[in-house]
């Protein structure tokens, strides 16, 4: 740590990269109006913003995918005009996409040294490049993967690693990583911090793209804060800041970024879905528990825990081995999405753009997708009634903008989870099953789905939640089950129990 | 005319009721335009546009031979027959599946159809057998292509090519590749006739196609379709039943085979195991160059109908010039590539998220 201190100083006169006054526009529309970044060596830089900001155009620009419009780069104190992908490569800036950019097909060595291989005449030097790849992961203390391992088979996690293995093989001295821990759950995102320290630690810059404040609190040294285009502060301390000034500059608004109140359940609100023994053969057994009306139970655990497959399997998106589901009196087939549906189940699954919504269609296509049958006269489509209904709900929701016949694909996380939630709102849906509400969504939105699920169950719904973020659990649920390895580990209050309590419990369960 | 209409019409379906007024005015006016150009309108105009370059080519080189009635009406019934199966095609690919076993399903129905023993039993009680033999033939192998893809969990190339392959071979065993003549009257006659003036394979390729429109444009029928090519997992998990549904789009297809083995009787008035060969691939390209995405999702009816008309006018002007069947495979070729990259400019289909 002192040698990073050290290192902080000494190029605390000149930034490694300093951005001043960039602008960018696509047909017509301004992208960035103005951004000034510096990013020192051997520091991790966040940059801060809701989804449209302008982040993505921002280290799109810095990795010369696209050319600004305006404005000044300056790299280790140099004007530069960064042209292309590959210019920016060679003078050591690389980029860390969030959809990972690895071939599946080729192995971790294959993929490190993709465009550049070490080869002979055309002949690839398979050892000499495996070697590297070695020394590659080895610095990034991940020298128990094998060089020769084929990328399809590793998770998410060490995917990322060969990622930022790639970025190394490069020389470089900066790497931006778009949302790296999109994709990872809690134990990984500390590995990933621990790597990250070993790169700053070498003299890497990190410039760190984020939407979680936690994260940011954790890893990074100062925030750049960006809205609509612009930076509305520089170089923040990332320790020092308070989370309401960070979320205002964010949000251009004061939001208390609190859960709503519990609404106590009353004490005769009739049991909506009754699940006994349930279990899936190599994933879980034995799951218990009942909703009543009103009621939002939450599943903490870690990834890999089970809690998605037990959602999945109480929706009949996979087929139960055992123990069965029971929604308001009537017994469900197991293994029928149809008969949950029937019966008043919705899901909002955990990767809403691929199995959620139908991206390149209308709104209101997708509001109605379960219920556009029942509109219908004779098989013929009622399509002025399904706009309607679902402008209703879009509505109720406040989902923005209203419009039905906008393509899915363009609102945010937030506004399409809401698309999700106005889908099972219109089928009169009685238990709903929400699987990660809140992924890719961004702070400022986030209190307002946390609000809107307290409100669903105010109105009578049942809802089952499920959540890698444990205090959003813990904060929205009237009863927390925490499971682990496929088990429920323990069932309380959500009052009685907090964030450590259920990391406990997890280790624990872990251990035995 | 039409732009304005279609303006109006947009403004009203996204007015919300209370309150937002001139904002939200404000904000569609973009989105309107928008949609008209990337939409089906903007679309199918770039077809119109290149059929009447066709039309004019056709003209200038071939004079009244090409520009007169007869000519036109030989064109379409041209088309007519490929026309059938690429609309049931057109299902198929926007439900993200692909059928290749069209073009040899059509071949074996025409077999079966004029098989000696069928002709002579349609003699002794009626010619409509000869009609609802070839229909029988198509959904027997659309109903075998739907189980073997759905629920088989077979990828629909692979199903459909074994099924092409298979079909091929069955048409040539029970032909013993002899070409079988049609001679039931009642048949022909009815094949053959005119409805006022226009030949009857005309008036089916007509009424298949209005038939189809409606289908997938104002049906749950056609809803699903789209949103299972759109997204087969989540219509699966929005209570759809995904498998059965795409039984039935095999079904379509088979079907708009038998009904093209219909027509393809009555125009040659043969049955053979060789009819039909390679259909699927200009049905594809015709799909395709209609503006249905290849993967799914968006499927149109009027494209297609557009896209077949584009290849029949095509090799229309190409035989009225006296020209090289080799040039006019050029020409096609350039065509399905320049189609295809003009679609990609205007679907903006791009890369999500990054």
């Amino acid at each position: 740590m002192c040698y990073v201190a050290s290192m902080i100083d000494d190029d605390h006169s000149a930034p490694l990269l300093r951005v001043r006054g960039i602008t960018k526009s696509f047909a017509g529309v301004q992208a960035l109006q103005g951004v000034d970044l510096d990013v020192r060596a051997a520091e991790v830089h966040c940059v801060l913003g809701q989804n449209g900001a302008g982040k993505s155009t921002l280290i799109k620009v810095l990795s010369g995918v696209h050319h600004p419009d305006g404005g000044v780069i300056r790299w280790q104190g140099d004007e530069v005009t960064i042209a292309h992908p590959v210019a920016a490569l060679g003078m050591g800036i690389a980029t860390m996409y969030q959809e990972l950019d690895v071939v599946d097909g080729l192995t971790i060595a294959e993929n490190i040294f993709l465009g550049h291989e070490r080869a002979a005449g055309g002949v690839l030097k398979v050892a000499e490049a495996n070697r590297a790849a070695r020394e590659l992961l080895v610095r990034l203390g991940h020298g128990n993967l094998s060089p020769s391992t084929e990328v399809g088979r590793l998770s998410a996690a060490n995917k990322q690693i060969v990622s930022m293995a790639r970025a190394l093989s490069h020389d470089t001295k900066l790497i931006i990583m778009d949302e790296p821990s999109a994709v990872l759950d809690s134990e990984e995102v500390r590995n990933l911090f621990r790597v990250i320290r070993e790169l700053t630690a070498q003299g890497v810059a990190v410039v760190y793209i984020s939407h979680r404040l936690e994260e940011i609190r954790q890893i990074g040294d100062r925030i750049t804060v960006i809205k609509d285009g612009r930076s509305m502060a520089v170089g923040l301390s990332a320790q020092d800041t308070p989370t309401a000034e960070l979320i205002t500059l964010m949000t251009g608004r004061a939001v208390a970024n609190v859960f709503p109140d519990r609404v106590p359940v009353p004490a005769d609100a009739p049991v909506l879905i009754d699940i006994t023994g349930l279990g899936l053969r190599g994933q879980f057994a034995d799951v218990s528990l009942s909703v009543r009306a009103g009621e939002i139970v939450g599943l903490a655990g870690l990834v890999g825990s089970g809690r998605s497959e037990i959602l999945e399997t109480i929706y009949g998106a996979r087929k139960a081995t055992a123990g069965q589901v029971t929604v308001t009196g009537s017994r469900l087939t197991a293994g029928s999405v149809r008969a949950a549906v029937h019966a008043g189940i919705g899901l909002a699954p955990e990767e809403r753009k691929s199995q959620g919504l139908i991206l390149d269609e209308q709104v209101y296509r997708n509001v109605t997708l379960a219920t556009f049958a029942r509109f219908a006269r004779g098989g013929f489509l009622d399509e002025r009634r399904e706009r309607q209904v679902s402008l209703e709900q879009m509505n109720a929701l406040e989902l923005r903008p209203a419009d039905p016949d906008r393509a899915t694909r363009t609102l945010s996380g937030g506004n399409q989870q809401k698309v999700l939630l106005a889908r099972w709102l219109v089928h009169g849906t009685k238990v709903l099953l929400l699987d990660e509400p809140t992924r890719g969504v961004d702070v400022g939105a986030r209190a307002e789905i946390y609000a809107l699920i307290r409100r669903l169950a105010a109105a009578g719904t049942a809802i089952i939640l499920v959540s890698s973020e444990i205090e959003e659990v813990i904060g929205l649920a009237d009863r927390v089950l925490v499971i682990g390895d496929g088990e429920v580990l323990s069932t309380t209050d959500a009052d009685a129990i907090d964030e450590r309590g259920v990391l406990d419990l997890v280790m624990k369960g872990a251990a035995t | 005319m039409s732009e304005q209409n279609e303006a109006v019409t947009a403004g009203d379906q996204t007015q919300p009721p209370s309150g937002v007024g001139q904002k939200s005015v404000g904000q569609n006016r973009p989105s309107v335009f928008r949609r008209i150009l990337s939409g089906s309108v903007g679309r199918n105009l770039g077809l119109v546009i290149a059929l009447v370059l066709l039309g004019i080519v056709g003209t200038i080189t071939a004079g009244d031979r090409f520009a007169s009635v007869d000519n036109l009406l030989t064109i379409i019934r041209f088309a007519s027959i490929i026309g059938v199966i690429s609309i049931g095609l057109t299902f198929v690919i926007t439900a993200g599946g692909i059928d290749l076993s069209v073009g040899s399903v059509m071949g074996l129905s025409t077999v079966v159809a004029s098989l000696a023993a069928v002709q002579a039993a349609a003699t002794q009680s009626s010619w409509i057998l000869m009609v609802l033999i070839p229909l029988g033939v198509g959904l027997a192998a659309g109903l075998v292509n739907g189980i073997v893809i759905a629920y088989g969990n077979v990828v629909a190339f692979m199903a459909t090519l074994a099924m092409l392959v298979a079909a091929r071979g069955l048409a040539e065993l029970i032909s013993g590749r002899r070409t079988q003549i049609v001679i039931e009257t009642g048949f022909l006659q009815f094949t053959r006739s005119d409805v006022i003036g226009v030949p009857l394979l005309i008036w089916i390729f007509l009424i298949v196609a209005v038939l189809a429109w409606f289908l997938l444009n104002r049906t749950t029928f056609g809803r699903r379709t789209v949103a299972i090519g759109g997204n087969r997992e989540a219509t699966r998990l929005a209570g759809i039943r995904v498998k059965r549904h795409l039984v039935y789009v095999y079904l379509l297809s088979g079907l708009t085979a038998g009904i093209a083995g219909i027509m393809m009787l009555g125009r040659t008035t043969a049955g053979t195991s060789t009819h039909g060969g390679l259909y699927e691939l200009d049905a594809i390209a015709a799909v395709v160059v209609g503006g249905t995405l290849l993967i799914g999702g968006r499927g149109t009816i009027v494209g297609t109908v557009l896209g077949v008309l584009i290849f029949s006018t095509l090799t229309n002007v190409f035989t009225q010039n006296n020209l090289d069947t080799s040039v006019q495979q050029i020409t096609k070729g350039l065509i399905i590539v320049i189609a295809v990259l003009l679609q990609q400019r205007f679907a903006s289909r791009g890369p999500s998220g990054t």
